[in-house]
């Protein structure tokens, strides 16, 4: 079990259970995390490869997701009201709440790609993908490296992340710009053109929740929001 | 001078309007047990019409400083004390204060229940009989008033001759705050009030701070955090005799600027 109940000089609380309340519910968050993390590369690894087996267990797992969620809901109301958290204690348990919803939807979507994966496997591949798979890649870095973020309660590596967001939507806008012309300069790959839109929508989507995660590990740390102007 | 720095210097809360006036003003104090120094160089002002709560642990010296303010520890040899409480501009520290008149402005309810021997309704005329010559419509006007304003009318009107002490122990403390609010102070001082109360009655003086705040300047030592956190909208953290923070109630509880605030009231080691 990791020991993050510490706050970061690594004081422990003197009622020894209350650091193993916070310790399991971080515990839980990353795995929900990890969990929430390998369904987006697996979508996207199944769009890629053509598969439609290994699509349709991405969407199968999706359930897994939720458990994890009501695992977490559950934690966090029984802590709240056993041990009446204050200060950073209270900002870590109200911002796992937060953020366990956040990796919730990153897996709805997920779910969503393998969705998309599974109709496009039948269409010839071209060009498009492999800006969709560029997105995905700075998609999946954003949620892995913001996990990381929460695992070593690291600030700086959460601002990065949250810095990254502009990029990522940059490089979305582009793909959108180019899917367009495409589906212009030939109607029939219309629907094609537009599943692709749809799952370039959906990692710009993931990459803005693992933003949301970089603000709320900003705030469980620091007790205030991430007050500085985007890096260009 | 960081923002924290700056509030402890002048006594006045971080991110605190300056417009409040204080109604006290606590400078350099200064306050010795024979040769223990028990509050070091404390600097804090008590809003008027606010509730400002001490926590800290047992020993830190929250009572020892509230116990100053209405001079309580002049009743005992060798203890003394350096600086100024200026009330309402008056240093209270200085010689030649009527202790008797100040008590009045400046009431203070213990940890445990004192109601006096005697009936409920004497009770609370026992300060009033001390400062005022009222007729006996005049009296009853003001001990109703008292016992409604600590909410305990309801419970008692029926029962004013009879002996405060069959009252239960929530109803007793509530008589103490009667008591004390009959003189109309200007400043009431709570040390640990709901400390020998069950849950509804602790509701109840809760409630009652709420009330009480719209007409005087409130301070609370309690070692309930929640309850700090529940009735104050100021709270002071002390340690081994210092003022460590000095904020807002709410930045205190969710972002306490001090790493060792922070240790208390989460419940760490330091």
């Amino acid at each position: 079990m990791v020991n993050q109940a510490a706050d970061p000089s690594g004081a422990k609380h003197i009622v020894q259970s209350f650091d193993d309340d916070m310790n399991g519910l971080t515990s839980k968050i990353i795995q929900m995390g990890g969990f929430a993390e390998r369904q987006v590369a697996d979508a996207v690894e199944a769009l890629v490869n053509r598969d439609i087996v290994s699509a349709s267990r991405v969407i199968e797992r999706d359930k897994e997701v939720d458990h994890f969620e009501e695992e977490i809901d559950q934690d966090v109301i029984r802590i709240l009201a056993m041990r009446q958290p204050m200060a950073v204690d209270l900002r870590i348990i109200t911002m796992a709440l937060k953020i366990s919803n956040d990796l919730e939807r990153t897996s709805d979507y997920a779910v969503s790609i393998a969705k998309r994966a599974q109709r496009l496997a039948d269409h010839p591949e071209f060009a498009a993908m492999n800006q969709v798979r560029r997105i995905s890649e700075q998609a999946i870095g954003m949620v892995k490296d913001v996990l990381d973020a929460f695992v070593d309660r690291d600030v700086e590596k959460a601002t990065d992340v949250w810095n990254r967001d502009q990029e990522l939507d940059r490089n979305y806008t582009s793909l959108f710009r180019e899917l367009i012309t495409y589906m212009l300069e030939d109607p029939r790959r219309i629907s094609q053109c537009i599943d692709l839109l749809f799952i370039a929508k959906n990692l710009e989507r993931i990459g803005d929740h693992a933003t949301n995660i970089a603000e709320k590990i900003n705030y469980m740390m620091l007790g205030s929001s991430i007050n500085q102007p985007r890096r260009d | 001078m960081n923002a924290e720095l700056a509030s402890l210097a002048t006594g006045q809360p971080s991110n605190v309007d300056a417009a409040l006036s204080a109604k006290i003003d606590i400078r350099n104090l200064n306050f010795f047990y024979d040769k223990f120094h028990a509050l070091k160089d404390i600097n804090l002002k008590l809003q008027t019409g606010k509730v400002t709560a001490f926590i800290g642990p047992s020993g830190c010296g929250k009572s020892t400083l509230l116990r100053v303010l209405n001079r309580i520890y002049d009743l005992y040899p060798k203890l003394r004390a350096e600086g100024e409480v200026l009330f309402d501009g008056e240093n209270i520290l200085a010689p030649g204060q009527d202790l008797n008149l100040l008590r009045a402005r400046i009431g203070m309810v213990f940890q445990k229940p004192t109601p006096f021997p005697m009936s409920i309704y004497d009770n609370v005329a026992f300060g009033i009989r001390l400062y005022e010559k009222l007729s006996k419509l005049e009296l009853d006007g003001r001990i109703e008033a008292a016992l409604r304003r600590a909410a305990l009318w309801d419970e008692v009107k029926d029962k004013l001759h009879q002996s405060g002490l069959g009252l239960s122990g929530g109803q007793q403390q509530r008589l103490c705050i009667a008591r004390s609010v009959a003189v109309k102070p200007e400043v009431i001082l709570l040390d640990e009030p709901c400390s020998a109360l069950d849950p509804i009655s602790t509701a109840k003086i809760e409630e009652l701070i709420d009330e009480l705040k719209q007409d005087y300047t409130i301070a609370i030592v309690t070692h309930n955090m929640q309850q700090a956190a529940r009735t104050s909208d100021y709270t002071a953290f002390m340690y081994l005799g210092q003022l460590i923070e000095f904020s807002p109630t709410q930045q205190v509880f969710t972002n306490p600027r001090e790493k060792r605030t922070q240790d208390y009231i989460t419940g760490r080691f330091g």
